[in-house]
C-alpha cells in the first residue's frame, strides 16, 4: 500500500484501474450517470497506445468490444440501465461465445428513461437476467474506493479466466462521489490472462471440454482460425442441433461458473460471528448499513453484515448459512425488492427477511435501516 | 447523536457560482495536503446553469463509510433559491432540513439570501458576493473568499492545505488572484471571528 | 484452368445449406477468387457477418469467422478492425439486416471511412424467417408480408453509403459474376471504408411470390434491370423507376482511413506525452 491518500471519483477510478487491469480497448455511448468512465478513457487510452471509440449507440459499443476481445484485447464499456437494456442482445452473445469482456453499470432510477441523475439499484436483476435464454453471469458489487479499483481489476481477471462477460454494478452515487483513497500498488494486483491453447491448430476446438470447464481460447490472426456463433454450436463452434451436443455445452457453460463459486465469490463480512440480525447490502447501501450497524451495536443490538462484492453467482451458501444462525435478516435496497427475493430465496424459510426498499432516488440512510433494526429485534 | 470523528458541510448556490468547484477544491485540500479521509458529492441536474444546486463535503480522520452527509453540521447557501431548496424552509419534515445537525452552523450571504424565516441555527449572515465585487471587482471569486471564510470560521482543513489545493485548481494566469481572494476570506473570517465566538467541534 | 476453391472453404460443411438457384454462391465464388487474386492468407482474414442467410457464409470458409447478431456485424468487425488494423476484414450482410436492423452501423461505418469490406447480398426479401419484405423490396412487389403489393418505397443501398461518406461503393449483380468479381477486389484494394453491393436472387422468397420464374429467369430479371453508370446519367427518373444503377459509383483515396487517423492520434498524444 502506498501512504498517500488519493482523490478519485468514482467513474474515474475505473477508468484508471482498467486500463491497470490491461485494458487496451473501450467502445461507448454517452449516458448519464456513466459519462465519466467514457471521458476518462478518451484521455488516458491514446497514452497506453489503447483504442478509445464512442459508437453510434449502446449495441454498437457492446459488439465493438467482443470483436476487439476477440483479436485479443482485453476491453471494456461502460453504461446505465437504459444503455444496459440495448447492449442485452450482444451480452447473450458474449455468454454463448465465451468471449471475455467487462460491462460497467452505473445504475440510475428508472424504468425508462427514469432519474438519470439519482442512485439506484434495481437494475440487479436487469444484469443477472436481462439477457434472454439460460445463461450465468458474474458480477461484481464494490463500495468504497480502494474497492472500486481493485473489483475493477479482478472483474477483469474472472472474464478472462472463465470467458464470461464480467459486469461491475455500480450506483449513481459511487459513480459521481469523489473521495480519498489509499491506492494499492499496481504491481501488486494479480493480471490475469485467458488461457491460449497448447495443442496444434489443426487439432484446436474453441469450445474443447478436454482441458476443463472453461475451453482454451486462441486469438484470431494467430494461426488459430476458428468459427465463432450465436448459434447454439457444439465444440467445434459450428451451429447443431443436436439434443446431446446442445446440452452438454449449456450444462458446461453453466458448471464453469457454478463449479467454480470458490474462485469468483467475494464477501465482506461484518460482526456477523455473534449476531442475531443480520444485514445483507451491497453498494452505497452497504455502506449506509455500516453505519446503522455500529450504532445498533452502540445499543446492544446483535447485529452483523453480509455485503456480497460478487453478487451474481448470488453467494447462496453463505445466506442460508447466516439465515440458519440469526433469527432476521434485514435487506436494505434502492429498489421495491430484487436483492430480498435472492436472500429469500437462499434462506429458505430459515429467518425472517424484512426489507427496507427506497425508490425515490436517494441513497437509504443509517437512520432508516437503525429504525428498522429496532423495530424488528 | 452518533460519535463525532467527522465534519459534513454542505455548500449551496445556483448553477454557475462555483459551489461545486469549491466542494471539490475543500475535499482536494483535507485528502492531498491535509491527509486527511474526504469525500465529495455534487448534487447532478440537467440543468447546467442557474438552478439550485448543492455539494456534500465529508472530512474525517478514519475511512468514511456512509458516503453521505449525515448530520451536517455546516451549511452555505449563496443564493436564496438554494436556500430555499435545501435548508429546507425550516420545516422538521423537509429531508433536507433533516439532514441538518441541531447544533449545525448556517452561513449565508447576506444580499442574495435575504429572506431566511427565522432558522433555529446559528446564523452567520456575510456580505460574501458585495466583498468579490468591492476587493476583486469580480463575483467569480466569491467562491474562493467563501472557501477562505469557511475555513477561517472553522478549522476543518488548514489553511495551507487550502492555498495549496486552490493553486493546484487555479486556471494557469489566475493563480495569484484566486490566491488574493482567499486572503480576503481568510482575513474577513479572522476579524468576524474575533467579534463573534465560533463553536463546531 | 478452373480456380480451386477448396484452399478457402471448409470443405467438410460442404454442401451449403442455401437453395438451389439462390444468388449467394455466385457471390461467394467472386469474394474468394477476389481475396486469391489479393494474395491475402487465409489467417489474416477474418468474415463477420449477422443473421440471414448470408450471414451464413462464415461457416463455409476457412479463414477466421464470426456470425454476429442480427444488423450487428459492422459493429463487431469494427472492434475486430480497430484491435488489429494490419488484417483484413469483410463484412457481408443481407439488405434487411444491413440497412434495416444494421442501419445505424451501416452510416457510421461509411461515416468513419474504416477500413472494413462490407459486402451485400441485395435479394431485396429476408429469405430466412420466410420471406418479408425489406428495406430494398421495390414498391408493389409482393412478400410473406405485403401480401398485396408492398406500400413502402425502397432504399438506394449505394446513395445510402456515399451520402455517408463511404469512399469506394460499386454495385454489380450475381448474373455478372466476373464483373462482381471486379468491384470486389478493387474494394478490397481499398484503403477505407468500402461497399460492394451485389444485386441477387432469391428464387424462392421472392422469385415465386413474384411470379419471376426459375432460378435462370430470375438471373436474366434481374440483368435486366440494370443500366451502366453512363446509360443512367442520360435516363430521366420515371425512365430509372424499377432499374437500378451498376457501376463504381465511388473510389476516393484523398480522405485518410480511420484506423490510420487514430495511429497517428495515439502516436500525437504520445509524443506529447514522453515530452
Amino acid at each position: 500500500m502506498s501512504n498517500k491518500l488519493e482523490l478519485w471519483g468514482g467513474n474515474d477510478l475505473i477508468a484508471q484501474a482498467a486500463i491497470d487491469a490491461g485494458c487496451r480497448f473501450f467502445a461507448g455511448y454517452p449516458i448519464t450517470p456513466s459519462s465519466e468512465i467514457a471521458e476518462q478513457l478518451a484521455r488516458k487510452l491514446p497514452k497506453v497506445g489503447g483504442i478509445f471509440m464512442q459508437m453510434e449507440d449502446e449495441i454498437a459499443s457492446m459488439g465493438a468490444i467482443i470483436g476487439a476481445s476477440l483479436a485479443g484485447e482485453k476491453a471494456m464499456t461502460a453504461t446505465s440501465g437504459p444503455g444496459f437494456s440495448l447492449k442485452q442482445e450482444n451480452l447473450g452473445y458474449a455468454c454463448i461465445s465465451e468471449t471475455p469482456c467487462v460491462i460497467v453499470d452505473v445504475m440510475r432510477g428508472g424504468p425508462s428513461t427514469g432519474l438519470p441523475t439519482a442512485p439506484s439499484q434495481s437494475d440487479l436483476m436487469q444484469v443477472r437476467w436481462g439477457t434472454h435464454g439460460d445463461h450465468e453471469i458474474i458480477a461484481v458489487t464494490p463500495a468504497f474506493m480502494d474497492e472500486i479499483y481493485s473489483e475493477t481489476i479482478r472483474a477483469f481477471n474472472l472474464s478472462e479466466k472463465f470467458r464470461i462477460p464480467v459486469i461491475i454494478l455500480l450506483d449513481e452515487i459511487l459513480g459521481h462521489l469523489h473521495e480519498g483513497v489509499q491506492l494499492p500498488d499496481p504491481g501488486s494486483l494479480e493480471i490475469v490472462d485467458r488461457t491460449k491453447p497448447t495443442v496444434p491448430p489443426e487439432e484446436y476446438l474453441p469450445f474443447d471440454d478436454r482441458f476443463g470447464d472453461v475451453p482454451p481460447m486462441a486469438n484470431f490472426f494467430e494461426g488459430y482460425r476458428f468459427h465463432i456463433t450465436g448459434l447454439s454450436h457444439g465444440k467445434s463452434g459450428f451451429p447443431t442441433t443436436d439434443v446431446e451436443e446442445v446440452d452438454a455445452i449449456q450444462m458446461r457453460r453453466q458448471r464453469k461458473i457454478i463449479g467454480n463459486t470458490d474462485q469468483i465469490l467475494s464477501n465482506h463480512e461484518y460482526h456477523l460471528d455473534d449476531a442475531e440480525i443480520a444485514v445483507v447490502a451491497f453498494g452505497s447501501v452497504g455502506r449506509s448499513a455500516i453505519d446503522a450497524i455500529d450504532e445498533a451495536r452502540k445499543q446492544g443490538i446483535k447485529v452483523g453484515l453480509l455485503r456480497p462484492l460478487t453478487i451474481w453467482p448470488f453467494p447462496e451458501k453463505r445466506v442460508l448459512e447466516i439465515a440458519k444462525q440469526v433469527k432476521k435478516i434485514i435487506v436494505p435496497e434502492m429498489s421495491l425488492g430484487q436483492l430480498i427475493l435472492e436472500v429469500q430465496r437462499a434462506a429458505n424459510g430459515n429467518a425472517d427477511i424484512v426489507g427496507v426498499q427506497e425508490v425515490g432516488g436517494q441513497l437509504i440512510r443509517p437512520r432508516e435501516i437503525l429504525a428498522k433494526l429496532q423495530e424488528v429485534i | 447523536m452518533m460519535e463525532k470523528k467527522r465534519i459534513d458541510l454542505r455548500f449551496s448556490g445556483v448553477g454557475g457560482q462555483g459551489v461545486i468547484l469549491a466542494g471539490a477544491i475543500f475535499a482536494e485540500a483535507a485528502v492531498l495536503f491535509d491527509q486527511k479521509y474526504a469525500l465529495q458529492s455534487p448534487t447532478y441536474t440537467a440543468q447546467v446553469r442557474g438552478g439550485a444546486t448543492k455539494v456534500d463535503v465529508v472530512i474525517s480522520s478514519d475511512v468514511i463509510t456512509y458516503p453521505q452527509t449525515r448530520e451536517i453540521n455546516f451549511f452555505m447557501s449563496l443564493a436564496q433559491r438554494s436556500y430555499d431548496r435545501f435548508y429546507g424552509g425550516n420545516n422538521p419534515d423537509n429531508r433536507f432540513f433533516r439532514d441538518l445537525a441541531d447544533d449545525a452552523l448556517v452561513l449565508v450571504d447576506s444580499n442574495l439570501v435575504p429572506n431566511l424565516n427565522n432558522p433555529p441555527h446559528k446564523l452567520i449572515q456575510l456580505p460574501i458576493i458585495d466583498l468579490a465585487l468591492r476587493e476583486m471587482g469580480r463575483t467569480i471569486y466569491s467562491n474562493v473568499i467563501a472557501l477562505g471564510i469557511v475555513v477561517g470560521l472553522i478549522d476543518v482543513v488548514s489553511k495551507e492545505a487550502l492555498t495549496a489545493s486552490v493553486k493546484r485548481r487555479a486556471p494557469k494566469g489566475t493563480q495569484e488572484m484566486n490566491l488574493r481572494a482567499l486572503d480576503i476570506g481568510f482575513n474577513f473570517a479572522d476579524e468576524f471571528a474575533q467579534k463573534e465566538k465560533i463553536e463546531i467541534q | 484452368m478452373t480456380f480451386d476453391y477448396s484452399k478457402y472453404l471448409r470443405n467438410q460443411y460442404i454442401p451449403h445449406m442455401w437453395c438451389p438457384g439462390c444468388g449467394i454462391g455466385i457471390l461467394l465464388k467472386a469474394i474468394l477468387r477476389s481475396v486469391d487474386a489479393m494474395g491475402w492468407k487465409n489467417d489474416d482474414i477474418v468474415l463477420v457477418s449477422g443473421i440471414g442467410c448470408t450471414s451464413r457464409m462464415p461457416g463455409y470458409v476457412d479463414f477466421n469467422t464470426v456470425h454476429t447478431t442480427h444488423g450487428r456485424a459492422l459493429a463487431f468487425a469494427t472492434g475486430l478492425k480497430m484491435a488489429r488494423p494490419d488484417k483484413h476484414v469483410i463484412v457481408v450482410a443481407g439488405d434487411g439486416d444491413s440497412t434495416a436492423i444494421g442501419g445505424n452501423h451501416f452510416i457510421h461505418f461509411c461515416r468513419r471511412n474504416i477500413d472494413i469490406n462490407m459486402i451485400i447480398n441485395d435479394n431485396n426479401i429476408y429469405g430466412m424467417t420466410g420471406g418479408q419484405y425489406s428495406p430494398t423490396t421495390p414498391p408493389g412487389s409482393y412478400a410473406s408480408t405485403s401480401p398485396y403489393g408492398h406500400v413502402e418505397p425502397n432504399f438506394d443501398i449505394a446513395k445510402l453509403a456515399i451520402g455517408a461518406g463511404a469512399t469506394y461503393v460499386a454495385r454489380g449483380t450475381v448474373a455478372q459474376g466476373l464483373i462482381l468479381e471486379k468491384y470486389i477486389k478493387a474494394s478490397f484494394a481499398h484503403k477505407g471504408a468500402s461497399l460492394v453491393v451485389a444485386e441477387s436472387t432469391c428464387p424462392v422468397q421472392f422469385g415465386r411470390r413474384n411470379r419471376l420464374g426459375d432460378p435462370v429467369d430470375m438471373l436474366h430479371w434481374i440483368k435486366e434491370r440494370g443500366v451502366a453508370m453512363r446509360k443512367a446519367e442520360k435516363m430521366s427518373e420515371e425512365k430509372l423507376a424499377g432499374k437500378y444503377v451498376m457501376g463504381e459509383f465511388i473510389k476516393d483515396d484523398s480522405k485518410l482511413e480511420y484506423t490510420e487517423r487514430t495511429r497517428m492520434l495515439i502516436e500525437k498524444v504520445q509524443q506529447k506525452e514522453n515530452k
